[in-house]
C-alpha cells in the first residue's frame, strides 16, 4: 500500500467519524460517539459531513480514477503519513495521531488556510499533544487549553465555527484517543471533568487570542489608512505648493474670479501688468474692466461663460489701467466646474501685449506713411480708396491728383536736399488744405500727391479742394535764399463711388493732371470718359515697355541729311519709333523719357544702334559707288553714363563691319552740363576711334561756348528755335546774325553745323548762305523707312 | 529624474475596498463596517465567497511553490492587496530565503499596510502604481533594486484581472508586461468567470452587482477570454483549469464546491 493510499484510509476514518455538524450553533447537537477507535473502523457509521457536498465524502484519490495528485512542492513538508508509519499501531502516539486527523477534518472547512488539509493536520499534531498530556498531569493544569485556543487563531482559524468544532472534537475524542484505555471508573469521571475544563480553556485562549488579533488588526489597518492620508496630505500639499510657485511664478497674469465677476485671486504678474497694488484689483468686478476699444462679442462670450454655456473663450482685450494708461493683452477665459461639473469659478489667463501692438502700430504706421513728408503714402492712400469705393449706395468721392510744374528743373538746379525741402513745404501746405472729415492727403511718390474727399457734396468740394490747393501753392516758398513759385497741375476724378477701382479711378486721375499739364499747367482739369479713352497714361506706357521690346513693336524710321552745298544725301538721323498695339504709333518724345527712367534705355539704345549700324552697312553696301553714307544715332544722358557705352558700340560696329568713321552719335547739350572727365571720357575714346560726336539741340541749353573746345564733338546740331524765324522772307536779323555767329565759331573750333527743321526752300538757300554744311528737315523729306533713303540716294545718283 | 507626483486622489475610507473585503473573506480583520457591509451583502448572493477566496490563496500557494521548484526565485505580485496571511514572500521565503518579491497595488491604505508588514524585509517591497499603467511599474525603482528582469520572474495577476475593464485594455498591459520579463518567466493568473460556480448565473450576477455599485466592476471572463492573457506563454500543465484542479496536492475530490469556481494557470515564457 502507497503512502497516499495510507493517507487517505486515514482521512476516510476521519469521515467516518463523524464529524460534528457545521451547521449554524449545531456543533455540538449531532454528533456520534464511537467507544473506541476500533468500532469507528469497523462500523462504518454514517459520515455527517455537514454542508459538505457528496463530492467531499467520497473515498479520495485511490478510488477516484484518472485523478492526479501533485507531491507537494517542497521537500521540507513532512507527509503525515511518513510519521505514522513510525508509530505502533494503536499504540499512544499512533491514536493521538489519528485523534489529530480526525480534528483536522472537522476544522479544515471551517478554516481560511491555505495549507493543505494535511499539512493543517501536521498543525494540530503538537496542539493535540498539548491537550492530551493536559489530560494526564498532575496536578491539572488548563493553561495548555489555553495556548491551543490561541494557536487555532493563531492558524487563521479565526472563523467561530472552527472553535465549535473544535470544542466538539474534543468533547468526542479527546478522553476515547488520549485517556488510559483500561483506567479505574473513577478515572473516566475525571478525565470527563478535565476533558470540560480543558475545553473551557480553548474557548478562553481562542476568545483572548481572537479578541487580540481583532485589535492588533483593526490597529494596523486604521493605521494604514491614517498613513496613506498623511501621504496623500502630504502629497497634496506639495501639489498645491507647486500650484502656488506656478501660479506666483507664471509670466502669464493669472487671476481668478467668482461668476458674478468678483475678482477673487490675481497673481504677481497680473498685478504688475496693472501696474499697481492687488488690493487695487482684488474685490473689484471683472465688468468694470470694460474698455471703449471692447467688441460686443468679448462681453457676449463672457455672458456665455459665466452661464456656463462656454467652457473657455480667447480675445485681445485692452484694459485701463490704475495711472490711467492702457494695457493690451491676450485673454484667456476658462471656467472651472466642480466635482459635479457646475460652474464654479472663471479663470483668466493674460498676457501682456502692449508693447507688441505699439510696435505693430508704429510698423504699421511706417508701413503707411512717407518718411520724408509725413503724409499718408502709396498704400494707406490705396487702402483708404479701395474702402470708400466700395462703400457702395450712392456715396460719392472726390480725388485731385496734383504734380508739381517743374520740379525737376529744381531738383537739378539746387540738388535733391533742396527738392526734398521744398516737397515738406508741399506737403504741409496741402495737409492745411484738406482738414475737414472725410478729406486725406497722401504722397504717391517724387513730386506727385492726391487728396482725396468724401464729403456729401464732393462735386463741389473737390472742386473747392483743388482751388485752395493751388491757392496754398501759389506763395512762393524759400528755398536756399531763394523765393522759389511752385505751380501744380490736377486732374480731378468726382463720381458714385460704387461704380469704379482704385486703379482705374487713378489712371483717369494721372490723365486728366496731364491734360492739365498739357494746357499750360497751374490748372486743374475734370476728367471726362472721352479724353480718358484717348489718352495714353504714363504709368500704361511705362510698364508695357520691356514687353515692347521684346515682342519687337520698337522699328526706326531714318531722316537723311542733306549736303547744303551741292544737296547730295550725306547721311541719316536714326529716330525710334513705338508701334503701340492700342495707342498706334508713338515718337520719341512719348516713351525715350519713360525708357530713361526705368533703364530700359540701355538695352532699347543698344538695339537701335545694331538696327541702324547695320542698315548703314547694307546702304554702303548697296551703293558702294554713292558715296560713304553716314548714319546719326541719338545717345540718352543715361547711356552716357553706362560703363558698356565703348564697348558695346564698337562690338556693334565690329559685327556689322562698318568703319567708326560712318557713325555719328548725337548727345544733347544739357545732358554734357557740368559734364567732368570722367563722362566724357568715354565720348573722348568714340571720338579718337573716329566716330564723330554731335552736339544736339544746340542752343536750348546754356549753351556755354567757353566749353565747347574741351569736348570731344565734332559737329554742332543747331535747334530749330534759329532757324524757324528764316522759313520765309524777310528772316529775323537777329536769328541771322546769331546763326552766323555760330557757324563762324564753329567752324573756327573744327566743327561742322547742321540745322535741323529746314521745311523750306527759302530757309535752306538762306543757311547754305550762312555757312551751315548740313541740313535735315521735312523740306528735303520726312522721317521714313530705310528704302527711303536708299531712293533718295539713288535720286542723287542720277 | 524623478517627476513631481501630482496629489493622488483623496482617501476615502468611506467607500468600500475589494482589498480589505477580500481580508474579511478570509476571516481578517483588517477591514472597515463599509467593506464587512458589503462583504455581507455579496455572500447573501454566494455564500461561498470565502471559499473561493481560499481556494485562490491555496492555488497562489501551489504555484509559487512550483516556480521555485522550477528555479524561479523572483516574484511581482500586481494587485497583492492587504497580505493577511499566507502571502507570496511568506510562501516563497519559507521555500527559498532568498527568494524576492515586489508587490504592487494601486490602493494606497493596502500599500502603507503592506509596508507595515514587510518592515524589515530586504527581499520583498511594494510599489505603488496601478497595473494599467504596466510602464510606471516595469521603471519603479523598488522594483529595478530588488528584481533583475534578465533573469526569470515570476507574474502573478492573481484575482486582479477580473476588475480590469476591457476598455482599459488588460490585454495590453500584461502583453507589456510580458515583453518586459525575461524567457523562463512565469504568468501566474486567476480570474473569475461565471464558469464552475456551483450557483445559478442570476445569483452570481447578484455579487457582480454589488460590486458594480462600489465602483469597482467585477468582469467575469470566459475561459476562451481567460485563455488570451496567455498568449505569448507556454501553459504549464494542467493548463487553465477550474482553481482546484490546478496540481492539487491533495485529492480534488474533497475539496468544497467554490473552489472549482473561476480558472487558475500558469504560463512560461519561452
Amino acid at each position: 500500500m502507497s503512502a497516499q493510499a495510507q493517507a487517505s484510509d486515514g482521512e476516510r476514518d476521519g469521515a467516518a467519524a463523524g464529524v460534528p455538524d457545521s451547521g449554524p450553533g449545531g456543533g455540538g447537537r449531532a454528533r456520534t460517539r464511537p467507544r473506541s477507535p476500533g468500532t469507528v473502523r469497523s462500523s462504518g457509521a454514517v459520515p455527517v459531513q455537514g454542508s459538505g457536498p457528496s463530492r467531499g465524502t467520497e473515498p479520495a484519490l485511490a478510488s477516484a480514477p484518472g485523478a492526479v495528485v501533485y507531491p507537494t512542492g517542497t521537500a521540507s513538508a513532512p507527509s503525515p503519513s511518513a510519521g505514522k508509519q513510525a508509530a505502533v499501531p494503536d499504540g499512544p502516539e499512533d491514536r493521538l495521531r489519528r485523534f489529530a486527523t480526525i480534528w483536522s477534518r472537522a476544522i479544515f472547512p471551517a478554516t481560511a488556510t491555505s495549507l493543505t488539509r494535511p499539512e493543517f493536520e501536521q498543525l494540530l499534531l503538537p496542539l493535540a499533544r498539548l491537550l492530551g498530556e493536559a489530560l494526564h498531569r498532575r496536578p491539572f493544569d488548563a493553561n495548555p487549553a489555553h495556548e491551543v485556543g490561541a494557536a487555532l487563531v493563531e492558524a487563521h482559524c479565526t472563523d467561530p465555527d472552527a472553535l465549535v468544532r473544535t470544542l466538539g472534537v474534543v468533547e468526542s475524542y479527546l478522553v476515547l484517543y488520549c485517556a488510559a484505555a483500561d483506567g479505574p471508573p473513577a478515572a473516566a469521571e475525571e478525565n470527563r471533568a478535565r476533558c470540560a475544563r480543558l475545553q473551557h480553556g480553548i474557548a478562553a485562549g481562542f476568545a483572548r487570542a481572537l479578541r487580540e488579533r481583532t485589535l492588533r488588526e483593526q490597529e494596523a489597518i486604521a493605521r494604514s489608512a491614517l498613513c496613506a492620508r498623511t501621504e496623500a496630505r502630504q502629497a497634496l500639499h506639495a501639489t498645491e505648493e507647486r500650484f502656488r510657485a506656478v501660479f506666483e511664478g507664471a509670466a502669464v497674469g493669472i487671476g481668478i474670479a467668482a461668476l458674478d465677476g468678483t475678482i477673487l485671486e490675481v497673481n504677481e504678474t497680473l498685478t504688475r501688468m496693472f501696474g499697481g497694488l492687488d488690493t487695487q484689483i482684488r474685490g473689484r468686478k471683472v465688468s468694470d474692466w470694460d474698455h471703449p476699444e471692447d467688441t460686443a462679442q468679448i462681453w457676449r462670450m463672457y455672458e456665455e461663460l459665466v452661464r456656463g454655456e462656454r467652457d473657455h473663450y480667447r480675445c485681445e482685450k485692452a484694459f485701463y489701467r490704475g495711472d490711467g494708461t492702457v494695457l493690451w493683452t491676450n485673454l484667456t477665459v476658462s471656467l472651472l466646474r466642480d466635482a459635479e461639473g457646475r460652474p464654479q469659478y472663471q479663470l483668466a489667463l493674460m498676457e501682456d501685449t502692449t508693447e507688441r501692438r505699439l510696435l505693430n502700430l508704429r510698423l504699421r504706421y511706417e508701413a503707411t506713411h512717407d518718411a520724408l513728408t509725413g503724409l499718408p503714402n502709396r498704400t494707406l492712400f490705396f487702402e483708404r480708396l479701395e474702402k470708400v469705393l466700395s462703400a457702395g449706395g450712392d456715396a460719392r468721392f472726390g480725388l485731385c491728383y496734383l504734380d508739381l510744374d517743374g520740379f525737376k528743373a529744381v531738383n537739378d538746379s539746387l540738388g535733391h536736399s533742396a527738392g526734398d525741402r521744398l516737397l515738406v513745404e508741399v506737403a504741409d501746405r496741402l495737409q492745411s488744405c484738406a482738414t475737414a472729415p472725410g478729406e486725406m492727403v497722401a504722397r504717391l511718390g517724387g513730386d506727385e500727391f492726391v487728396a482725396l474727399t468724401t464729403g456729401p457734396d464732393t462735386r463741389r468740394e473737390v472742386d473747392d479742394l483743388a482751388a485752395r490747393i493751388l491757392n496754398a501753392l501759389a506763395t512762393p516758398i524759400h528755398l536756399e535764399g531763394r523765393e522759389i513759385t511752385v505751380r501744380g497741375s490736377i486732374g480731378i476724378v468726382e463720381g458714385p463711388a460704387a461704380e469704379r477701382g482704385p486703379a482705374d479711378v487713378l489712371r483717369s486721375a494721372d490723365i486728366t493732371m496731364y491734360r492739365a499739364k498739357a494746357a499750360g499747367g497751374n490748372r486743374f482739369e475734370f476728367a471726362d470718359a472721352e479724353a480718358d479713352e484717348r489718352a495714353i497714361t504714363r504709368h500704361g506706357l511705362t510698364h508695357a515697355l520691356p514687353a515692347a521690346l521684346e515682342r519687337g513693336e520698337f522699328f526706326i524710321e531714318y531722316q537723311p541729311l542733306v549736303h547744303l552745298g551741292d544737296g547730295s544725301v550725306h547721311g541719316a538721323e536714326a529716330l525710334v519709333r513705338w508701334s503701340h498695339p492700342q495707342h498706334g504709333v508713338l515718337g520719341p518724345d512719348r516713351f525715350i523719357p519713360l525708357a530713361e527712367h526705368t533703364g530700359l534705355i540701355v538695352p532699347l539704345g543698344r538695339w537701335v544702334l545694331q538696327e541702324s549700324v547695320r542698315q548703314a552697312r547694307f546702304w554702303q553696301e548697296k551703293h558702294a559707288d554713292g558715296g560713304p553714307l553716314r548714319i546719326n544715332v541719338n545717345l540718352s544722358p543715361t547711356q552716357l553714363h553706362h560703363p558698356g557705352l565703348v564697348a558695346d558700340t564698337v562690338e556693334v560696329l565690329e559685327r556689322a563691319g562698318l568703319s567708326p568713321g560712318a557713325l555719328c552719335l548725337e548727345v544733347t547739350e544739357s545732358a554734357l552740363i557740368g559734364a567732368d572727365e570722367g563722362l566724357l571720357k568715354p565720348l573722348r575714346q568714340l571720338a579718337e576711334m573716329g566716330i564723330d560726336i554731335a552736339l544736339d539741340d544746340f542752343g536750348t541749353g546754356y549753351s556755354n561756348l567757353a566749353n565747347l573746345r574741351r569736348l570731344p564733338v565734332s559737329v554742332l546740331k543747331l535747334d530749330r528755335s534759329f532757324t524757324q524765324s528764316m522759313q520765309r522772307l524777310p528772316a529775323d536779323p537777329v536769328d541771322i546774325k546769331i546763326v552766323e555767329g555760330i557757324v563762324s565759331l564753329a567752324h573756327s573750333l573744327e566743327l561742322a553745323v547742321t540745322v535741323e527743321g529746314v521745311e523750306t526752300g527759302a530757309q535752306a538757300e538762306q543757311l547754305r548762305e550762312l555757312g551751315c554744311d548740313t541740313a535735315q528737315g521735312w523740306y528735303y523729306a520726312r522721317p521714313g523707312a530705310p528704302d527711303m533713303i536708299h531712293s533718295l540716294v539713288l535720286m542723287d545718283a542720277v | 529624474m524623478e517627476r513631481p507626483a501630482w496629489a493622488p486622489p483623496g482617501i476615502d475610507i468611506s467607500m468600500p475596498s475589494v482589498s480589505r473585503i477580500y481580508d474579511y473573506y478570509l476571516g481578517g480583520s483588517h477591514n472597515f463596517e463599509v467593506d464587512r457591509e458589503a462583504a455581507r451583502r455579496a455572500m447573501e448572493f454566494m455564500p461561498g465567497l470565502p471559499k473561493i477566496m481560499q481556494a485562490n490563496r491555496a492555488v497562489m500557494r501551489r504555484a509559487v511553490r512550483h516556480a521555485l521548484s522550477e528555479g524561479v526565485t523572483q516574484f511581482l505580485d500586481i494587485g497583492s492587496g492587504i497580505p493577511t496571511f499566507g502571502n507570496v514572500h511568506e510562501v516563497a521565503q519559507a521555500a527559498d530565503p532568498a527568494a524576492r518579491v515586489v508587490y504592487v497595488d494601486h490602493d494606497p491604505v493596502a500599500v502603507a499596510h503592506s509596508r507595515a508588514v514587510l518592515e524589515g524585509n530586504e527581499l520583498a517591497t511594494v510599489v505603488a502604481a496601478d497595473f494599467r499603467k504596466p510602464g510606471e511599474i516595469l521603471e519603479a525603482a523598488e522594483l529595478r533594486q530588488l528584481l533583475d528582469l534578465e533573469r526569470p520572474v515570476a507574474l502573478l495577476l492573481v484575482a486582479l484581472l477580473h476588475f480590469i475593464e476591457d476598455a482599459d485594455d488588460p490585454y495590453a498591459a500584461v502583453a507589456t508586461l510580458r515583453d518586459a520579463l525575461a524567457p523562463g518567466s512565469m504568468l501566474i493568473l486567476t480570474h473569475a468567470s461565471y464558469e464552475g460556480v456551483p450557483l445559478t448565473e442570476e445569483l452570481t450576477g447578484g455579487v457582480v452587482d454589488i460590486y458594480q455599485k462600489i465602483k469597482n466592476p467585477l468582469i467575469m471572463r470566459s475561459r476562451s477570454e481567460v485563455a488570451r492573457f496567455f498568449e505569448g506563454f507556454r501553459m504549464v500543465e494542467p493548463g487553465l483549469v477550474p482553481m482546484a484542479e490546478w496540481r492539487p496536492e491533495t485529492p480534488v475530490a474533497q475539496e468544497d464546491p467554490y473552489a472549482f469556481s473561476g480558472f487558475a494557470g500558469v504560463g512560461r515564457k519561452a
